[in-house]
């Protein structure tokens, strides 16, 4: 059960620009992401929906606004987008999950080696990383498998072994990068069902990049980004 | 679709006769179905009696064809909050929508906005119906699954439609 209060948010992005050479991609984004929820980011091909993630995430340094990351109580904010790559990359390790399309497992590693890798970069000893690995592919459905290389598995259960990756350090946040893309509607389903499921009980806050509106409807609520700015003010009341 | 709605929504535009009228509602949304003359006369005259529109005088000699009406301030009204107002996703939906998104760009009305209200509401419909498949029957899946991709097909369209405004105004006005 989560503690954190659901009404803060936990990331916030003001007046968020970025531009690859002259070609603006962000034009000033305002957004906050409460804690707890799960946020579907939804636009068409181009719109900077992927470079929104980016800079939220810490992955790509914004060319202007900022971005801050307040943990939870106790805890200072962290204004996201001043950091120099060193925290930003221990921030990513240790606060934020990823995962992509692409499950980019590395096909030379066992499905429960592939897990455990965030933890080895944090500092965990392997054999507790290898046990808190084995656990967390139980929890996705996967017991039995972790000996599998990727290729051995079909594309649901690689990506749910890229789910269980994301999630076994207890992230805050997990961004997603349309996690389901490559999957059929069925394999999509079991991947959103599971994922979802875990990310309420521990209390992880959700931002999920999709084109799919299927996709978007397990989330709490969503944005959209067109043009490189948010264009989704209108809430129905009902 | 809300015929008298799409009638008001096209008299917004500028005054107009019935005859004109009727003709003008042909051309946009009558390719399946022309609207008959004595349906276009009984609703402009529940209008005048609403208050919506009023006649403008009377052309001396002439029958109902020879009015000419324009859109009160009520009426004008009407139609935004017509404009504006999401409806439940439904098969019937389509059409009112296709309206509301012609009748927007003709009178140089939000037709983002419009669709946005209405994207929402698909959304929120959608939703809705994640949730009741959590816990749910194969059966009760089943339906709920006929339904999301039945409004998906909707948001395509929305979506498809919103990149393309640009366009359908200029051809609307050059019409």
């Amino acid at each position: 059960m989560s503690t954190i209060d659901p009404r803060s948010p936990i990331l916030s992005a003001r007046g968020v620009r970025h531009s690859f050479g002259q070609t603006e991609a962000l034009r000033g984004i305002d957004l906050d992401v409460h804690a707890g929820e799960v946020l579907a980011v939804m636009g068409p091909s181009g719109s900077g929906k992927s470079t929104l993630l980016h800079c939220l995430a810490g992955v790509l340094v914004p060319t202007g606004g900022s971005v801050t990351y307040s943990p939870s109580a106790g805890k200072s904010p962290v204004e996201i987008s001043s950091l120099g790559e060193p925290k930003r990359t221990r921030l990513r390790l240790t606060d934020f999950g990823f995962v992509f399309q692409f499950g980019q497992l590395l096909p030379e590693l066992s499905a429960v080696d592939n897990v455990s890798i965030p933890m080895l970069l944090g500092g965990t000893k392997r054999s507790e990383a290898m046990r808190r690995s084995a656990d967390m592919l139980d929890r996705l459905g996967l017991d039995g498998l972790g000996a599998k290389l990727p290729g051995e598995l079909s594309g649901g259960q690689a990506q749910r072994v890229a789910v269980a990756r994301a999630l076994v350090t207890s992230p805050a946040v997990l961004f997603a990068d349309e996690p389901t893309g490559s999957l059929d509607s069925l394999g999509s389903e079991n991947v959103l069902t599971i994922m979802l499921e875990l990310v309420r009980e521990f209390g992880t806050t959700v931002v999920m990049i999709t084109h799919d509106a299927r996709t978007a409807a397990y989330a709490d609520r969503e944005v959209i980004v067109r043009d490189g700015v948010t264009g989704a003010g209108y809430r129905v009341s009902t | 679709m809300n015929n008298t709605l799409t009638l008001l929504g096209l008299l917004s535009k500028e005054p107009s006769y019935g005859y004109d009228l009727k003709h003008s509602y042909d051309r946009y949304f009558g390719t399946q179905k022309a609207l008959a003359f004595g349906q276009v006369y009984s609703t402009l005259a529940r209008m005048v009696r609403d208050e919506l529109i009023r006649a403008l005088g009377e052309e001396t000699g002439g029958g109902p064809d020879r009015k000419k009406y324009e859109v009160t301030p009520s009426g004008k009204a009407r139609v935004r909050q017509w404009l504006f107002t999401p409806d439940v996703p439904s098969e019937a939906l389509q059409s009112e929508l296709f309206a509301k998104t012609v009748v927007a760009l003709l009178i140089d009305d939000d037709a983002d906005r419009l669709l946005d209200v209405q994207r929402s509401e698909h959304m929120a419909r959608m939703r809705e119906l994640t949730r009741l498949k959590k816990d749910a029957d194969l059966l009760q899946v089943l339906m709920c699954d006929h339904g999301l991709f039945h409004i998906e097909a909707d948001l395509r369209w929305i979506d498809l439609t919103m990149a393309r405004l640009t366009q359908l105004k200029k051809e609307l006005q050059s019409a």
